[in-house]
């Protein structure tokens, strides 16, 4: 579980997280929707240790993200995070990008991160591109390879930021796709994201992020249908 | 027009001299090199925390490396220690000035290496549970060098050029074999004519090298 | 001999003038390099970019040779090879002819660089506006590429600067060879060595500074 508590985050003088109280429970899928500048990506990196908070908490299964005596590189083992640009490592081939991380943060084997790397690229659909250079791949198939990257880590959850924010509008299906099938298949999410269509078909629950707080929390149903708050519905006007 | 008469004979003799003499400079280019990019890495990362002690040191070796001549610089170990009561050798003196210069240089390529990758990058390797060494060395170091390797090429091509000064503070590499050889034959012409041409033959053969060990290095 | 207390001792005011006039010559022997080879070097560069089959054959070798060869070893051998020729140039002259195509090999490469930087795209759209040959070169490439390149060409032009020390070698009185008539006369080689090395800074640091800063900001 993911529990974010009371948290305040600022950068200089800019008061970007305003208070997020947020839980996520095993098997959810919670997309986070808002305009940009809302405070939506922040949270993902409070989330995963990359930046630092101000007041409150994040508990991911109960080990305090922002404790000094939290160790973050192994805590960070568990959360897959996905980024906007796909950061693909372009001095390693598919398949070493994918193996990299196993082999010298978990610890395996070459044989045995190798394996897992192939187990992975199945999974997001680049079977056939083991021995590529990512310069050599499309924008989509490079976001594809940094889920397969992340899920080689065998994380519990996975965070993904506008992973489709930067892709070419023809190539945002495949990436979509694979986000699905994590959900089917029972992975915890968190996706900070511009596509309503999968916020509305995948998620469990929707919250909607307005200068720095959770504006409005609930089913996709309510949230799309129903919204209650006037920043919400003037939201949704737009982007529709 | 030509009245001057020729002699390559005496150069032809003393050419085996000579090919000794080129692989001393090449020997001394190389540990200069060596030594450079070690310091140079460290200057480099000396100077991402811009205040302290350490920042300071290593700004001003790159910055008066980079801004005198290589020949004061070797005068100021030559002369300048030696008048401080520390008598280096004409070795070590070439050394220590190439050594000192070509850090300095280096120091410079390496930290614009560092700024041309995105932080992004080191971003997505810590999120992966890298820690900060094993995200340096594994992810943002092998794309740094790829980055650094032709500069450091050409910083090896000009630090071999750079080392004919050794003339100057009487050390017998490639050009001071051959004012000794030029001085004691009065052949000067055709002397230096011969060692131009070998200077050239290495500089070429060096980039040729070079290139061929990109090709290894480099797979993408 | 009786230890003296000053740090002075044996140095007098003419010495510093003497220094100063030397210093004076090497601003001279390097502006003068700097603006004819940088001239030709343009035109070599326009070439090279123009004409990549008899550019590539004829002139890129030669122009290579001035930058595979230490510049000591050619100003040695044009020093001796001038008379052959039945030429009388002095130690200023023949260090001067050196220096600029050296200056113009260096910059050959830099100003092709600044053409090629403009991009066809560019080129296209200015001669489809009925823009002559000549008149995109004038008003497109040349206020592009010159602004791009400007940073390598301090560079360039910065590296002659301290590479005129070896002029010395000739035995032109500029000041790294003021500097070691001096040590020799007085003894006070820290000293000496100290005001040459402030001298150069002071001329390259702020101007490389400068430069960076434009480099910087134009980036941007």
């Amino acid at each position: 579980m993911i529990k974010v508590d009371g948290l305040h985050k600022y950068f200089d003088d800019l008061h970007v997280l305003r208070g997020i109280d947020l839980e996520v429970q095993k098997g959810e899928v919670l997309s986070v929707i808002g305009a940009s500048g809302s405070g939506k990506s922040t949270l993902l990196y409070c989330v995963n240790g990359i930046e630092q908070i101000q007041e409150g908490s994040v508990y991911v299964d109960d080990v305090d993200v922002h404790a000094k005596t939290t160790d973050l590189n192994k805590l960070r083992q568990r959360l897959g995070m996905v980024f906007q640009q796909w950061n693909s490592f372009p001095h390693l081939t598919a398949m070493e990008n994918v193996a990299l991380a196993p082999q010298i943060v978990r610890g395996l084997t070459k044989e045995e991160a190798k394996d897992v790397a192939i187990k992975q690229l199945e999974h997001v659909g680049l079977g056939d591109k083991f021995d590529v250079f990512p310069n050599a791949l499309s924008g989509g198939q490079q976001q594809r390879l940094a889920i397969a990257r992340a899920l080689a880590m065998d994380p519990q959850y996975m965070l993904f930021d506008e992973a489709t924010s930067a892709l070419d509008p023809e190539l945002v299906g495949e990436v979509l796709d694979t986000m699905r099938v994590l959900a089917e298949e029972g992975m915890t999410m968190i996706c900070v994201t511009h596509e309503m269509g999968f916020a509305r078909d995948v998620s469990d629950r929707v919250a909607y992020f307005h200068e720095g707080i959770v504006e409005e929390i609930g089913p996709p149903d309510q949230i799309f249908a129903e919204p209650e708050s006037e920043h919400t519905k003037k939201f949704l006007a737009k982007v529709r | 027009m030509f009245e001057y008469n020729f002699h390559w004979r005496p150069v032809f003799k003393s050419l085996p001299d000579l090919l000794e003499a080129a692989l001393t400079t090449l020997q001394v280019a190389s540990l200069a090199m060596t030594a450079g990019i070690l310091l140079g890495f460290i200057l480099a990362v000396s100077r991402m925390r811009e205040t302290g002690l350490i920042y300071w040191f290593a700004t001003t070796w790159v910055e008066l490396a980079r801004n005198t001549p290589a020949l004061f610089q070797l005068f100021f170990f030559g002369f300048g220690l030696g008048a401080l009561g520390f008598h280096l050798s004409p070795y070590l003196i070439v050394l220590a000035g190439l050594t000192f210069n070509t850090a300095g240089y280096l120091a410079e390529n390496f930290r614009g290496g560092f700024e041309a990758i995105p932080s992004t990058q080191l971003r997505a390797a810590r999120s992966l549970g890298m820690n900060p060494w094993q995200a340096y060395t594994r992810i943002l170091i092998p794309q740094v060098m790829r980055i650094v390797y032709y500069p450091m090429t050409n910083q090896f091509v000009w630090v071999v050029l750079m080392s004919s000064l050794g003339m100057l503070v009487g050390y017998r590499e490639l050009t001071g074999e051959t004012q000794f050889f030029a001085s004691k034959t009065y052949r000067i012409f055709e002397y230096f004519a011969v060692t131009a041409v070998i200077y050239y033959v290495m500089v070429k053969v060096i980039l040729v090298l070079s290139k061929f060990c990109a090709s290894r290095f480099f797979r993408y | 001999m009786e230890q003296t207390v000053t740090v002075f001792s044996g140095f007098s005011a003419q010495d510093l003038l003497f220094l100063g006039e030397a210093a004076l010559r090497t601003l001279w022997i390097s502006l003068l390099s700097i603006a004819i080879g940088s001239f030709l070097g343009g035109i070599f560069g326009w070439v090279l970019y123009e004409s990549k089959n008899w550019g590539g054959i004829l002139v890129n070798p030669v122009l290579d040779i001035f930058r595979s060869v230490p510049l000591i070893v050619q100003l040695v051998l044009f020093y001796n090879f001038a008379p052959i020729v039945g030429l009388n140039l002095d130690a200023f002259e023949s260090g001067l002819v050196v220096l600029t195509m050296y200056t113009s090999a260096l910059v050959a490469n830099v100003a092709r660089g600044g053409i090629e930087s403009v991009g066809r795209s560019m080129r296209i759209a200015s001669r489809s506006l009925g823009m002559s040959y000549w008149q995109d070169m004038r008003h497109v490439v040349f206020p592009i590429g010159t602004r791009a390149i400007f940073p390598s060409w301090v560079g360039v032009a910065l590296g002659v600067m301290k590479d005129s020390a070896l002029v010395s070698v000739l035995g032109y009185v500029e000041l790294v060879k003021a500097s070691q008539v001096l040590i020799t006369r007085t003894q006070e080689p820290l000293l000496i060595i100290l005001v040459v090395g402030a001298f150069y800074f002071v001329l390259s640091y702020p101007v490389s500074r400068y430069s960076a800063k434009l480099e910087r900001r134009w980036s941007q």
